[in-house]
């Protein structure tokens, strides 16, 4: 295990650290101190896990392709931006646009997360990308989705009055499918989607993403399934075909 | 030609500090916290705004002005001190800092208005529009010089520079102040000039914020159509003038001017009880193109308080947090984490949803 | 011997292999440009006006109607239509009457000017996926507001709103009365204006009963022949609007003869079959500014304050200093009718000849209003040639609230524009009172297609306001900063108040 010290370190200096680190074959790095620093994990491939303490910037684990990235604390926006394979764990809550155009891989959130949250996420050939928060979420949940899996937990409860995920819900959902734990009110969903109850294999598939996401958070899987969900699904894969005159 | 001008654009990072007991810091942190997001500006523009730190002379107007030439400050003080008892007058201490190679002169004048001088008889102005008539007359109409700051027991610091630079430039380390904010710059235009930093102030209000707003020309011609020179044409002016017209003309309470300047949807507003439905309905109607669309996030600070909030569909980032009595607003929680390692509570604001933190008592 | 030295616009030709002799085009033709000879039909080509009401009917496509090749020696000074209106002149010593707004080669600005999108420095908007609100309220609104603490807590509006219209787009149906076009054409608009959440204008005409169950989406207009106009009526609609003129013909009155006044039309213009319904040139009660704040004062005091009053007026010279006045008068909404605005009759004299256009007067009226700091104080609806959303889009930049459609409405009807309309023969049963022409339009069949026009105009509109960054509508109303101007002069540009393009 490596451990470097990020603290005061430029973003660019501490993601030539990582590389090199990586590059070497080191299979676990520890970040420490890490405030802010954009870009951590951006572009990496490899097996490597890395762990990092403190709140990493803006666009953690863009591009990324195969490793880990373990977040112990709160992250920022853009998480996941296009990435291609690998893990990202955040143990706190995250911000807005996660997993913009997300190919494949998992985002794991222990909490709340923003706006645009899975926003055009897609699938392409065998990957399917799959974001699971086990708290809120905030407006244009999975908005334009194209493919993948989307979870939302509400794990917390009732700590405020919001509903667990915010207005326009899946607008312009295309692809993919979202689970909610708990009621979903039809007026906070984009025209395009579709409400039903999960059948048996969407709750084999549930089952099968929740075990591994408890696994990271040390968290019950009995007592998450104990709950409800609802499934939201794109009502047409056109939505718009009568949109353009001849 | 009011149609006939060139709009400025930029993005930024923004953060702001307010001590609700009213207790003074010094700028160092609000400095700290904005170097950590240095790459959200350019080094084209970075500033701060700070209460309560003229407390000896709480009572008069703080004017920070700033020259391109000797001609100017003549010209300027020719028509301030037709118009006003100058208390002090000084040159704004500054500090060299190497990469910093030219800047304008500034100085600074705590003044009070003189009732009886004949510019004011002709319209019976108050002490504050008095001043607002004075701050754009010397922008508009004095080539060269540029008032920046003219509020009462506040200032604005800003420059040409990355934030760290021009902290120390200002030296504004040495300043205690109760509420804080900063902003550190990314013109996509070189335009180099001081004034077109943030924070942007007219009397109290200072104002500094991220994004575009998309309603510029609109908002600008609803302004202009109640007085308003708009000088700068950049967004914060409008921002600045909006606050100004609805809360200190209009007499909003800033809940209600937030709620005007982000409105909700429509379709939220048909959902309400009658009365809020009417309330809304009334605001969007009347208050419509004062409407700020487009992607912000603003922290907006005035003497008894600092607000931030962000648009309508929240295409700009702002991360709030508290600790005991101190209420922290940046445009990522890592620039907080920087100056409050950890704090009570730490949360991202909704889509235009206004966080209102106000000095007790 | 000739039959008129005015040589004939179109020909009408059938394809006699192709034509099954069905005589469809006989019974469709509302100009009887054919009959029926015994074993073909026979074309009197001097009548056809290219409505194209045979052509769509002919089941064999048989039909073609031509340009007439044998116009005169092509000249550029003396075109076609100077000596075809002296002819006429000559043969009748009469004003030669159009129909529809001016077809004269005037520029139009609105080709002129190119819309605004973003690009990285602030992001365009979808339209599809997230909110994006055209909603328009059209009225008078305070200059601010003020409120108290409700009992929840919640805050209570204490200033008092002056009344409004609701709009869910900011297009609304311009005033075409019953009897300028047929009670089905109204029906039309107004079931299209109900189902959209728009409104649609009586026009000078009175309100037929048919129309009653529309009123929530209606204006009634008062104009000089005060026609139908009773207490019940000012108070049926939404609005009052009081006519003082149309931009297709400025300082003219009306004049429906009374050959074209049947028992329905005269009841609802509350005036004896037959007569005469004369619009006299001025309102007779309006000689000056003052009169007009008498009159709206009067409408209102009837309403008991319960209805906006608009004033509509041609776009003239002097146009933004009689808003003003219009505006200080105390009406809640101006509306400024273009030189190219649309008629059921006018002199080609006046139409093509007085007024200004749309554009330039609805730049100077808005910018006049916002100097004088009164903008707020009334909403502005800008006609008179709105040909497509791009039209409406940038008439809303310049400083409208809303904008009016009349001749776009009546072209999803089946209208081609042929500016016969004064004929009252017209064959798609439009501009016409002749029962076996009206039947043809059913209003229930044609509403959809009126309806489909606006839905399509106002998602068009969306896609604008995306490409704008923006997510309501008054976010682009009078933004001209978002507009610029191509090819046009620096005078030009000043009176619209935009930019050059590459500025
Ligand atoms: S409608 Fe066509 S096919 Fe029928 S008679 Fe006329 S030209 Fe012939
Ligand atoms: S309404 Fe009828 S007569 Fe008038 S232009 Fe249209 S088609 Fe021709």
């Amino acid at each position: 295990m490596q451990v470097i010290d990020a603290k005061g370190i430029y973003y660019r200096d501490l993601n030539q650290k990582v590389r090199e680190a990586v590059a070497k074959g080191e299979k676990e790095v520890l970040l420490k101190n890490v405030n802010g620093q954009y870009y951590i994990g951006d572009g990496l491939n490899g097996e490597s896990t890395i762990t990092i303490e403190g709140v990493p910037g803006n666009d953690l684990a863009a591009f990324m392709d195969g490793p880990t990235l373990i977040v112990k604390d709160n992250a920022q926006d853009n998480i996941s931006n296009t990435m291609n394979s690998g893990k990202v764990i955040i143990h706190g809550n995250a911000g807005d646009v996660l997993g913009y155009g997300m190919r494949g891989g998992k985002l794991h959130i222990r909490g709340n997360v923003g706006y645009r949250v899975g926003i055009h996420m897609k699938g392409y050939k065998k990957q399917a990308p799959v974001i699971i928060a086990g708290g809120k979420a905030g407006d244009f949940f999975g908005e334009y989705m194209a493919g993948g899996i989307l979870i939302l937990l509400n794990l917390d409860g009732e700590k405020d009055s919001r509903p667990t995920v915010g207005d326009y819900a899946g607008t312009g959902m295309h692809g993919g499918v979202i689970f909610i734990r708990g009621e979903v009110d039809k007026k906070l969903c984009g025209a395009e989607v579709g409400i039903t109850d999960p059948d048996e294999e969407d709750i084999k598939l549930l089952k099968e993403h929740l075990t591994d996401y408890c696994k990271d958070f040390n968290l019950n899987i009995d007592e998450i399934m104990k709950g409800s969900f609802k499934k939201l699904t794109p009502a047409s894969l056109r939505p718009y075909g009568n949109l353009y005159a001849y | 030609m009011s149609h006939n001008f060139h709009k400025d654009i930029s993005g930024c990072g923004l953060a702001g500090i307010i001590n609700k007991d009213g207790k003074r810091i010094s700028g160092s942190s609000i400095s700290k916290s904005l170097c950590l997001m240095n790459d959200r500006g350019n080094g084209l523009g970075a500033g701060y705004a700070a209460y309560g730190i003229y407390p000896e002379y709480k009572e008069l107007y703080a004017f920070h002005i700033m020259y391109d030439e000797p001609a100017c400050q003549r010209d300027t003080e020719e028509y301030l001190k037709k118009n006003y008892r100058i208390e002090k007058k000084e040159p704004m201490p500054t500090a060299p800092v190497e990469s910093i190679t030219i800047s304008p002169m500034i100085w600074r004048y705590f003044v009070k208005p003189l009732s009886e001088k004949a510019e004011r008889d002709a319209a019976d102005l108050r002490d504050d529009d008095f001043v607002v008539r004075t701050v754009m007359k010397i922008n508009s109409e004095i080539g060269g010089a540029y008032v920046f700051s003219s509020g009462k027991n506040m200032g604005a610091f800003k420059g040409v520079g990355m934030p760290g630079e021009i902290a120390r430039f200002f030296r504004i380390e040495e300043y205690e102040g109760y509420i804080w904010t900063g902003h550190t710059r990314f013109p996509t235009n070189t335009p180099g000039w001081w004034g077109g930093a943030h924070p942007f102030t007219l009397l109290d209000w200072s104002i500094v914020h991220n994004g575009e707003i998309s309603s510029y020309g609109i908002n600008k011609r609803y302004l202009e159509m109640y007085g308003y020179k708009l000088t700068l044409l950049t967004d914060t002016e409008v921002v600045t003038y909006l606050f100004d017209l609805l809360v200190r003309k209009h007499g909003l309470d800033v809940l209600t001017a937030c709620t005007a300047l982000a409105s909700p949807f429509w379709k939220n507003i048909d959902d309400l009880q009658e009365d809020e439905k009417n309330a809304m309905t009334a605001l969007r109607m009347v208050y419509a193109s004062a409407l700020m669309n487009g992607p912000f996030s603003i922290l907006f600070g005035h003497s008894k308080g600092l607000v931030g909030f962000n648009d309508r569909i929240k295409l700009r980032p702002l991360v709030a947090a508290t600790k005991g009595k101190t209420v922290y607003m940046a445009s990522e929680e890592s620039a907080i984490r920087e100056i409050c390692p950890s704090p009570e509570k730490i949360w991202a604001p909704r889509a235009g949803e206004p966080v209102i933190a106000e000095l007790e008592g | 011997m000739f039959k008129s030295l005015a040589v004939p616009e179109f020909l009408a030709k059938i394809d006699q292999i192709k034509c099954i002799k069905c005589k469809r085009c006989i019974q469709n033709c509302g100009w009887s440009v054919y009959a029926w000879g015994g074993d073909k039909v026979l074309i009197d080509t001097f009548k056809c006006v290219k409505c194209l009401r045979c052509y769509h009917y002919c089941p064999e496509e048989a039909i073609t109607i031509e340009d007439n090749p044998v116009k005169y020696r092509s000249n550029a000074n003396w075109g076609f239509y100077n000596i075809r209106n002296i002819k006429r002149q000559a043969e009748t010593g009469g004003i030669p009457l159009t129909g529809m707004g001016s077809d004269m080669p005037y520029p139009v600005l609105f080709d002129s000017l190119l819309i605004d999108a973003c690009q990285v420095t602030n992001p365009s908007i979808d339209p599809l996926r997230e909110p994006m609100e055209l909603r328009t309220y059209l009225g008078k609104k305070p200059a601010k507001l003020e409120f108290e603490n409700g009992p929840d807590g919640k805050p209570k509006l204490k200033t008092k709103m002056p009344p409004q219209i609701k709009l869910e787009a900011p297009f609304i149906f311009a005033p075409m009365s019953y009897g300028s076009i047929s009670l089905n054409a109204q029906k039309t608009i107004a079931i299209a204006a109900k189902e959209l959440g728009i409104v649609m204008n009586t026009g000078e005409g009175g309100l037929h009963e048919d129309i009653y169950p529309y009123r929530s989406n209606i204006i009634v207009q008062v104009a000089s022949g005060r026609f139908g106009v009773n207490p019940d009526y000012l108070n049926a609609g939404v609005a009052v609007e009081i006519k003082i003129g149309q931009g297709a013909k400025p300082g003219i009155g009306g004049h429906l003869p009374g050959e074209k006044i049947p028992l329905d039309i005269a009841k609802t213009r509350m005036i004896p079959v037959g007569t005469d319904a004369i619009s006299p040139a001025p309102q007779h009660d309006i000689y000056s500014i003052e009169d007009l704040r008498q009159l709206i004062f009067a409408i209102k005091e009837a309403t008991n304050y319960t209805k906006p009053v608009s004033v509509k007026i041609a776009a003239v010279h002097n146009v933004a200093a009689i808003a003003s006045g219009i505006v200080r008068a105390g009406a809640d909404i101006v509306y400024i009718d273009g030189f190219r605005g649309g008629t059921g009759a006018a002199p080609s004299i006046i139409r093509d000849h007085l007024g200004i256009p749309i554009e330039h007067a609805l730049a100077a009226v808005d910018e006049r209003l916002r100097q004088e700091g009164i903008r707020n104080e009334a909403s502005i609806i800008a006609a008179g040639g709105i040909r497509s959303c791009a039209d409406a889009a940038k008439a809303i930049a310049l400083g409208a609230d809303a904008v009016a459609l009349a001749t776009s409405a009546l072209i999803t009807m089946g209208c081609t524009v042929c500016g016969k309309c004064y004929t009252g023969n017209c064959s798609w049963g439009i501009t016409t009172q002749r029962p076996e022409l009206t039947v043809r339009l059913d209003p229930e069949v044609y509403a959809e297609r009126l309806i489909n026009l606006i839905h399509a105009w106002s998602h068009e509109l969306k896609e604008i306001l995306g490409a704008l960054g923006v997510n309501a509508i008054e976010s682009l109303r009078g933004s001209r900063e978002r507009l610029r101007g191509i090819g046009l002069d620096s005078q030009t540009l000043d009176i619209l108040g935009v930019k050059p393009v590459g500025r």
